[in-house]
């Protein structure tokens, strides 16, 4: 473009700017916000988002999960007396999974055993899972110490077992846990490893599940001990739990097949189970659900963001309106030496990108140091990613460009001969 | 033309050149005539001043000649070029190319120190020249502020502040400088300086208006246009016969 080059008419921007310092601060605040926080709640909601992806992969996402539930209680006929509730899985829906079902690598049985874990005066109520040796591989848990539960384990029923970090920590907080015993209950094992905790679900994750401090016992060791009948105590009477598997955990040989293995699963224990005292955890499903929980919360995110842009450009607006009235003079003079009106539309238009643009970009920064303080202070994962600042820098130029039209083109089109005489 | 006799026939040609040129507005159900079927010629290297009471039409004329507006009806040529054809852009050309302003309040841009304000013509020039601010910083030497070219303009006199306009309104070269009661919010004596300015500026050929009302100002100019009603009410030519340096080149 002939004339003026932009550098000179930037710098020109700036210098005018520059007379009055606290108003254009002021002026660019809006943009600021706006800025900063479509910056900052990306980086948030990326981070729980990434946090909430993350406990669901664990879960692995080939998986199919079955868990007993107990099904609802009915008060009419509860009697505080003890009494037997039969529910939940059996040795049966195990089998009808393995041998049944295309698709299926493998499956794990889990029993949960309703015991206290101690050692010498320090106690705690993991869940302790009797499972085999594949349910580490199968749910992909990372190994810290030692060595899992192996087949050996299994056939002799021996007792052994391997502790989630959590529970070594609390137990053992001041040496290595392994080669040491524990108490489960009233029988002493022998710790042989310990394996990460789950990534400890931040408000309700269901689909996590329960408690992260886990003690792993052989499948075989926990059925010589406790039958499929447990004892519950529960404040004010006894309860009698007859489950035969707790939890069952399905691998599919492709995510591919997960949706119909899940379907068989489900449509076999609808059939063989009267009451619905099972559930049923697809990860695969809830990644695909969480991934659309994000695209929803990024649509209304951006929604809040560009209300709070426009906003900020409204504000702009007015501010360069006033502007170009108070330097209507200005106006006169410059196009009585020789501006065009596309001169002055292109001053004024510079000096509007120029204020959004300052604020887009000390938005930028400050949207970027809210994550860290928030990281800090909320112990909130969060992630910036790197397309988050410079969309919200874009944007805030976009606004610069649309909100300085009005006031530009309304400088440009003052008559010279009135503009000069304007005191 | 007296003092022109011996400049080549190209430059023969008016500077400005008014044929019966009418500026009229509405002012409610009527219509009033600023210029009214108005002919004359600015030749080149002339020294004028124009005259008359306020509502005379002089401003209106300024700003004609100015090319900051257009006539109703009539024709104006600038350096040969007729402006009833041309479009706001190209007048806008005209300006920055053929024109140079001084005004009453000097209207430098506040923003701008005294070396970007002299070249602020050049700036909207479509093909600005080469050296333009070595240009600049040889006419701020003219009017004696070469030490004082990074100077806002708040920061300097009245008088100062003048030059500089001056200074800007010579930097392009151009065909006719119009001033528009150029003295007007000066003392005396920094009034006197400016029109020696002008005298000098006369003498290098320059082709200079004054628009004034102050009969201390059309006293130094070559020659006196007096406008009443948007007309012509007299012309004198040459009203210092021996005019200082004769001006011829």
């Amino acid at each position: 473009m002939k004339g003026p080059s932009l550098v000179r008419t930037v710098r020109l921007g700036v210098s005018s700017l520059m007379l009055h310092k606290l108003r254009s601060l002021l002026t660019t605040l809006g943009v600021l916000f706006g800025t900063s926080s479509v910056i900052a709640m990306l980086a948030i909601g990326e981070g729980a988002s990434e946090e909430a992806q993350e406990q669901i992969r664990q879960l692995g996402s080939r998986n199919v999960i079955l868990r007993s539930i107990k099904p609802r209680e009915d008060f009419a006929t509860g009697q505080q007396t003890v009494r037997v509730v039969s529910y939940g899985l059996t040795e049966e829906d195990l089998a009808r999974v393995s041998e049944t079902f295309p698709g299926v690598t493998r499956v794990v049985p889990v029993r949960e055993i309703y015991e206290e874990v101690r050692r010498g005066d320090r106690a705690m109520n993991p869940r302790v899972l009797a499972t085999l040796p594949v349910y580490r591989d199968v749910t992909g848990r990372l190994l810290l110490e030692g060595r899992f539960l192996t087949d050996v384990d299994n056939e002799k029923v021996a007792n052994v077992c391997v502790l989630s970090d959590e529970v070594a920590k609390f137990l053992f907080p001041f040496e290595s846990p392994l080669g040491e015993q524990v108490r489960v209950g009233g029988d002493y094992y022998v710790v042989v490893g310990t394996l990460l905790s789950r990534v400890r679900p931040q408000g309700d994750a269901a689909a996590a599940g329960k408690s992260t401090a886990e003690v792993f016992i052989p499948l075989e060791t926990g059925r010589k001990w406790y039958g499929s009948m447990q004892v519950k105590l529960r404040a004010g009477s006894r309860e009698m739990e007859e489950v035969e598997l707790h939890e069952i955990v399905v691998e599919c040989d492709s995510a591919e097949n997960v949706p119909t293995v899940a379907a068989a699963c489900r449509e076999m224990l609808t059939r063989n189970h009267k009451q619905p005292d099972y559930e049923m955890v697809v990860p695969l499903e809830l990644l695909i659900r969480a991934q659309e929980t994000k695209r929803i919360f990024n649509i209304v995110l951006g929604s809040i963001a560009s209300i709070s842009l426009l906003v900020g450009g409204i504000g702009i607006m007015n501010v360069m309106l006033a502007t170009v009235t108070e330097r209507t003079r200005e106006i006169g003079i410059r196009r009585a030496l020789g501006a065009k009106r596309r001169h002055i539309v292109q001053q004024f238009l510079v000096e509007t990108v120029v204020l959004s643009v300052g604020g887009g970009l000390l938005g930028v920064a400050l949207g970027l140091v809210i994550p860290v303080i928030v990281e800090h202070t909320a112990e909130m994962r969060t992630i910036v990613t790197p397309s988050a600042p410079l969309l919200a820098f874009l944007i805030s130029a976009g606004v610069g460009v649309v909100f300085g039209l009005y006031p530009a083109a309304r400088a440009a089109q003052m008559d010279p001969v009135e503009a000069l005489r304007h005191e | 033309m007296t003092s022109s006799s011996n400049v080549p026939d190209a430059d023969r040609a008016p500077v400005a050149d008014l044929e019966r040129v009418t500026r009229s507005y509405r002012m409610g159900a009527n219509e009033v005539r600023a210029l009214d079927e108005l002919s004359f010629s600015f030749g080149r290297g002339e020294y004028w001043a124009v005259m008359g009471s306020s509502g005379s039409g002089k401003s209106t004329l300024l700003n004609v000649l100015g090319c900051l507006d257009r006539p109703s009806t009539g024709h104006y040529r600038i350096d040969g070029v007729d402006v009833a054809d041309l479009d706001d852009d190209e007048l806008s050309d005209l300006r920055s190319t053929k024109l140079g302003f001084v005004f009453q309040s000097y209207n430098l841009i506040p923003q701008l120190n005294v070396m970007e304000n002299i070249l602020v013509p050049l700036f909207y020039q479509e093909s600005p020249p080469d050296g333009a601010e070595e240009r600049a910083r040889t006419l701020a030497e003219r009017v004696g502020l070469g030490n004082r070219l990074e100077h806002r303009p708040l920061e300097l006199s009245g008088g100062q502040q003048q030059r500089v306009a001056i200074a800007r309104a010579l930097v392009n070269q151009p065909a006719l400088i119009l001033a528009d009661e150029a003295t007007g919010n000066l003392d005396s004596h920094t009034a006197l300086e400016i029109l020696d300015l002008f005298d000098e500026l006369h003498a290098e050929g320059r082709t200079i208006i004054v628009v004034t009302h102050e009969p201390d100002v059309g006293e130094r100019a070559q020659h006196v246009l007096r406008l009443k009603d948007g007309r012509i009410e007299s012309v004198v030519r040459d009203q210092h016969p021996a005019p200082r340096g004769a001006v011829t080149r």
